[in-house]
This record gives C-alpha cells, sequence and structure tokens, in this order.
C-alpha cells in the first residue's frame, strides 16, 4: 500500500462516518416507502448522491414519468458538474481516461471537498484511496437502515448527522482565516443560501439548484474582485 | 416495488446522474487559462461547502440547540485548523453531550 493511497483512506473516514447515518436514514426511508432492502441498496450503490436519491424515491412510489426522473436528478445534481470542473483542473498525470471515467462515479459533494483542499495536485492513488471507505459507508449504511432501521438508536443518528458539516468547517474555515478573499467567498455564499432558504419569494427554487447559484453568484464575485495569483489559482 | 417498475428507474436515476459527474471530468481535459475562470474555479469549493454547511446544519441533529452546539464545536476546532477526523468526531461528542443534557433537564 502506497503513502497516497492509505493517506486517502485516512482521510476517506471521517467522511465514511457521516455516510453511515445519512445513508441509514435513506434505508429506512426506502424500506418504509415500499422498496426491498435490495432495491435501496442498488440506489445507494449505483447513485451515490444523498439529495438525488432522497427526491428520486416520492417520485417512483408516485409514478413518475422516467423524464420527470431524469429532469429532478439533472437540476438537483447539476452541482455536480460544476465540481467535476473544478477538481478536473486539479488533478496529475496518474488520472488518465479510464482513472476519470471510474472515479466520476463517486465525485460526491464530500469527496470533492476533500480532494479540492489538499495542497498539490491530487492522483490516482490518493483519490481511489479517499474514495473507499466513504463507498463502504454509503452502501452499508443503506443495507443496515433497510433490514434494521430501529435497531440504532435515535440518540447515534442523530448525533452522526453533525459530522459531514463539522468536515465541512474543517475543510472552509482555516483557509477563510488565512485568505481574505476566501473569507469574502464563504460570507457571500452562506448569505445567499440563507436568502434562498427563508425568504418565501425563492421557496420553489430546489437545493440543489440552489447550491448551484449561491457557488456561481459568490465564486464569480470572488474572481472579479480578487483574482487569484497564477500560483495559486487550481 | 416490481421489478418492471424499479429497473428502468434506477438505469435512469444512476444514468443522469452519473453523465453530470462524468463529462466535465473527461471531456473537459485542457488547462483553464483565463485568469478570471481560474479564479473563480478556485473559490468554487468553498463557496459550495458555505452555502451547503447553513443552514442545513441547524437541521442536521432534528433539534436546533443540539445542531447548535456541534456547531460552536466544530467552529473552535476548525479554527483552530484541528484535523477533518477530529472536528468531526467532537462535533458529533457534542451534539450526544447536548442531547444528555438536553434529556436530563427534562
Amino acid at each position: 500500500m502506497n503513502n497516497a493511497f492509505s493517506r486517502g483512506i485516512r482521510h476517506g473516514i471521517p467522511i465514511a462516518l457521516g455516510y453511515l447515518s445519512v445513508s441509514f436514514t435513506f434505508g429506512m426511508k426506502a424500506v418504509g416507502d415500499g422498496m426491498t432492502p435490495l432495491q435501496a441498496l442498488l440506489i445507494s450503490a449505483t447513485n451515490l448522491t444523498s439529495a438525488g436519491q432522497f427526491a428520486g424515491l416520492p417520485l417512483m412510489t408516485g409514478g413518475a414519468s422516467l423524464m420527470e426522473m431524469a429532469l429532478t436528478q439533472l437540476v438537483i445534481n447539476l452541482r455536480y458538474a460544476l465540481m467535476s470542473l473544478s477538481l478536473g483542473q486539479r488533478l496529475d498525470g496518474t488520472m488518465n481516461t479510464l482513472s476519470r471515467l471510474l472515479f466520476s462515479f463517486a465525485n460526491t459533494d464530500e469527496i470533492f471537498a476533500v480532494a479540492s483542499s489538499q495542497p498539490e495536485k491530487v492522483g490516482r492513488s490518493y483519490l481511489f484511496g479517499l474514495i473507499l471507505t466513504p463507498y463502504f459507508g454509503w452502501t452499508v449504511g443503506t443495507l443496515l437502515g433497510a433490514v434494521a432501521g430501529t435497531l440504532l438508536p435515535e440518540f447515534f443518528r442523530s448525533a452522526l448527522g453533525i459530522a459531514i458539516y463539522g468536515m465541512f468547517l474543517a475543510i472552509i474555515l482555516p483557509p477563510a482565516k488565512r485568505e481574505k478573499p476566501v473569507r469574502l467567498v464563504v460570507l457571500l455564499a452562506v448569505a445567499l443560501s440563507l436568502c434562498l432558504r427563508y425568504i418565501p419569494l425563492f421557496s420553489g427554487v430546489s437545493s440543489g439548484f440552489a447550491v448551484i447559484l449561491c457557488a456561481v453568484t459568490a465564486s464569480a464575485t470572488g474572481a472579479l474582485l480578487h483574482p487569484v495569483k497564477e500560483a495559486h489559482a487550481p | 416495488m416490481s421489478a418492471e417498475t424499479f429497473y428502468p428507474y434506477l438505469l435512469v436515476m444512476a444514468g443522469v446522474t452519473y453523465l453530470i459527474r462524468m463529462l466535465p471530468l473527461t471531456v473537459f481535459r485542457r488547462e483553464i487559462r483565463s485568469p478570471f475562470l481560474r479564479s473563480f474555479l478556485y473559490y468554487v469549493p468553498y463557496a459550495v461547502l458555505g452555502a451547503m454547511t447553513v443552514p442545513d446544519i441547524f437541521y442536521a441533529t432534528g433539534n436546533l440547540w443540539t445542531a447548535l452546539a456541534g456547531l460552536a464545536v466544530a467552529v473552535a476546532l476548525a479554527w483552530k485548523e484541528k484535523s477533518l477526523l477530529t472536528v468531526a468526531v467532537f462535533a458529533c461528542a457534542a451534539v450526544a453531550a447536548a442531547q444528555l443534557a438536553l434529556s436530563l433537564l427534562g
């Protein structure tokens, strides 16, 4: 096992921890909505996206058209295109076409977040190490939730619910503390996110699309006001 | 849910999600030169994470007060540049402690 791979695995553990609780809830809900445990597991194993999966359940049980399903997933998950575009600029030469095709499948919010926060460009060993435990966390959690939803006490589930956000904060706060432009971008994105959530006018905006609006506006403002020095850019 | 209904849905869901993630990573291979776009993409992760954390973190535990306890501990440790795992674990512990405290207070 080389260094980059084991470093990836280490960085993936907090993600896996957070995924366990979210996917556990998904498994419980899927079975409650009429899926078999195997179907719940298949959805998680092939999609690996929380918001998209939760949004897909009522469409399936409500008998929505396949076109509706495709459009819903497109709107909710379009943010991943932005993330893939951003991360694509930070991959090193070991990420050939096959590796990119495989890794794309697992470019979740959290994987993207951790991979982007690495100081150097990232390569195949690190990235495949990084996605390993979260993938198991997501699928195993789903299966556990589906077959034994009531066994894990609410106490532990709600405590685990914050793990992913703790990780996000650990990623954004150190650079926000050091670099004023990053601080500005984060604060702007947070302010926009609050507006989109609580101003009734915007209540029709889906959560996935809200992330795109906030991210594009805040990042474009940052790029206009504080263009990044060459050595610093992705 | 019957297999005939389930598998077409599964295929569409997984297919659309995969294409969204895969196309930008495989099609746009060249390095972006525009200083504006490079800066934009540099800021994207921070903006995405900021928008995803707030306000969702307030609802992450099912109780605003325990969530705030977790948030406070996470912010304090993240500000001190502790590792991701440390911040995540202590945030969970803070939520657990707050839940205990709340249940003791009745």
